[in-house]
């Protein structure tokens, strides 16, 4: 499964269990716009690490958080595993 | 004080009780002769007065020093056997050390000490010591990080529960530990042995779950304590089925309702009590009501010369079971200006009980919104097929830190049904806590560490 649909796949089960109702997920849609709070990221960030063994927020200290929904997707399809 | 007030170990151990025994994994030494015997080479008169650390690894041959010492030497440290020697320098300054009592003599020549005496199993002894005077027992607190403070105590307050109750109250009693008898919660078992006119049998650090348990089924063990860690993990091993004991008692950590109930399923005959007991304040109360936490009245009135307050969330008790103070050169009091002990445990009251929620040192923080993973544990416990779990901060990029749960599962719980039992797990949280105590991520792992004082490991705390 690639990067992009582990992500999606964990967002939609962080919406299921947070009941967000979450808009369907593109490139463009803004990450405030998604109904995730920042505990709901907080999660989603937790779990990616341990599913795809990175954290592209804590590795390197210059990447600037992303604000958009396929930001947030190359973000980790940059991190060299 | 004259000598007729003086209480030590050996009033208490004589010819007239037959049948009595103290024994380990290898062998059963009988307490009915054993003022008759020595484990010191003879050698006890050389201790009279002096300051002794009592390094047995040997848990058998340490139980009987510790009856031959007391009463005879001005102190005696009991000393843990995962001691580093580091650790056992500035203890030998801190308390004064000038004898050591110990099984392996070669690892203590060069200690600087004054004497060291050998100590092996019990043989005949030529002359009988008496009760001279009240030995200070000092006892090293069970802390994670940094060196364990030296806390002193007098027998009459270490036995001070015991005594409230009546020591006949188990009459007959054959009782067990999983604790190392050096530790506070283990030592309370082997007073109430020897102070109670039973019989001990004791752990055994490298013997497994279902071979310890074999052996206190053979042994006849009626009375048996241990941690709520220790605990689980008999109720996780299967092996509990042909031991049934009439009375478990837990203490040294939260006992929570799912290891209280699942206590109660196993050993359907045994009474079973939670204490709480540390090794400054000693033992506060009991309770064998089967519920966790305690009834509220327990916090105000005076009961046995034990005051309980809460201040602050922390409970704090005033009592002659307390230590005295703690030991050493620099060493902080022990207690408030009004003999108060801060126990450091925090409670909180829902209803009429007192529910304890963990440590005040232990708290994750979460976007500045703080929960004790006491608290997360206790909810995923109560799921049927979950056997232990640990609640630990994760640092997160976004709050701070998020929860991330550890889990161990019932025994023969099938890998297929993982993803159910997980759902299952977070639907519980969330009906029980608050939004961010929910854990962001579950992990199911093979065991959970237990430290050597049968508490639950936690890296973070």
């Amino acid at each position: 499964m690639s990067v992009k649909l582990r992500i999606f796949e964990a967002m939609q089960q962080i919406a299921k269990e947070q009941k967000v109702a979450l808009p369907p997920l593109e490139d463009d849609l803004l990450l405030h716009e998604t109904g995730f709070d920042s505990l709901a990221f907080a999660i989603l960030v937790a779990r990616l690490e341990d599913d795809l063994g990175i954290d592209p927020f804590t590795v390197a200290d210059a990447v600037a958080f992303p604000s958009t929904v396929g930001e947030l997707v190359r973000a980790y399809e940059n991190v060299p595993v | 004080m004259s000598r007729s007030e003086i209480s030590a170990l050996r009033e208490y151990l004589g010819p007239e009780m037959k049948g009595r025994s103290i024994s380990d994994a290898r062998q059963s030494v009988s307490l009915t002769d054993i003022l008759g015997e020595t484990c010191l080479g003879g050698r006890l008169h050389e201790l009279a007065g002096r300051s002794v650390l009592l390094a047995v690894e040997d848990q058998l041959i340490s139980a009987i020093a510790m009856t031959e010492v007391d009463g005879v030497a001005w102190r005696m440290l009991l000393c843990p056997p995962d001691l580093n020697s580091g650790q056992a320098q500035s203890l030998i300054e801190d308390a004064d050390i000038d004898v050591v009592v110990t099984d392996r003599p070669a690892r203590w020549m060069d200690a600087g000490v004054y004497l060291v005496v050998a100590a092996r199993l019990p043989e005949r002894a030529l002359t009988k010591e008496k009760t001279s005077r009240a030995t200070e027992w000092l006892m090293l607190t069970s802390g994670t990080s940094g060196l364990p403070k030296i806390v002193g105590h007098t027998l009459d307050g270490l036995a001070g529960a015991i005594m409230a109750e009546g020591p006949a109250r188990h009459p007959n009693a054959t009782w067990a530990t999983f604790y190392d008898i050096r530790r506070y919660g283990g030592l309370q078992i082997l007073l109430r042995a020897v102070i109670g006119g039973g019989s001990m049998v004791l752990s055994d650090p490298g013997e497994s779950i279902a071979d310890h348990i074999a052996r206190l089924c053979a042994r006849g063990v009626t009375h048996i304590s241990g941690t709520p860690s220790h605990w689980r993990k008999v109720l996780m091993s299967g092996a509990a089925a042909n031991f049934s004991p009439r009375y478990v008692r837990l203490s040294g950590e939260i006992a929570d309702q799912a290891v209280l109930d699942g206590l109660a399923r196993t050993f359907p005959r045994a009474s079973i009590g939670h204490a709480y007991a540390s090794t400054e304040a000693g033992v506060g109360f009991a309770v064998d009501d089967g519920h966790e936490g305690f009834p509220a009245e327990l916090i105000g009135p005076s009961r046995d010369g034990v005051k309980m307050k809460i201040v602050d969330g922390s409970l704090r008790i005033r009592s002659p079971r307390a230590a005295r103070a703690y030991i050493g050169a620099g060493a902080p009091p022990l207690g408030d200006a009004d003999g108060f002990v801060d126990t450091g445990d925090m409670v909180e009251l829902r209803g009429e009980r007192y529910h304890f929620v963990g440590r005040r040192g232990g708290i994750i923080n979460i976007g500045g919104l703080k929960v004790h993973p006491e608290e997360i544990e206790s909810a995923i416990n109560r799921h049927g097929c979950v056997r232990m779990s640990r609640a630990r901060s994760r640092r997160s990029p976004i709050t701070g830190a998020v929860v991330v749960a550890d889990v161990v599962l019932a025994d023969g719980t099938a890998a297929g049904r993982h993803e159910t039992i997980r759902a299952e797990i977070f639907g519980q949280c969330k009906e029980s806590l608050a939004s961010y105590k929910v854990p962001a991520v579950i992990r199911f792992v093979e065991r959970l560490d237990v430290t050597a004082a049968g508490k639950l490991a936690r890296a973070d705390a």
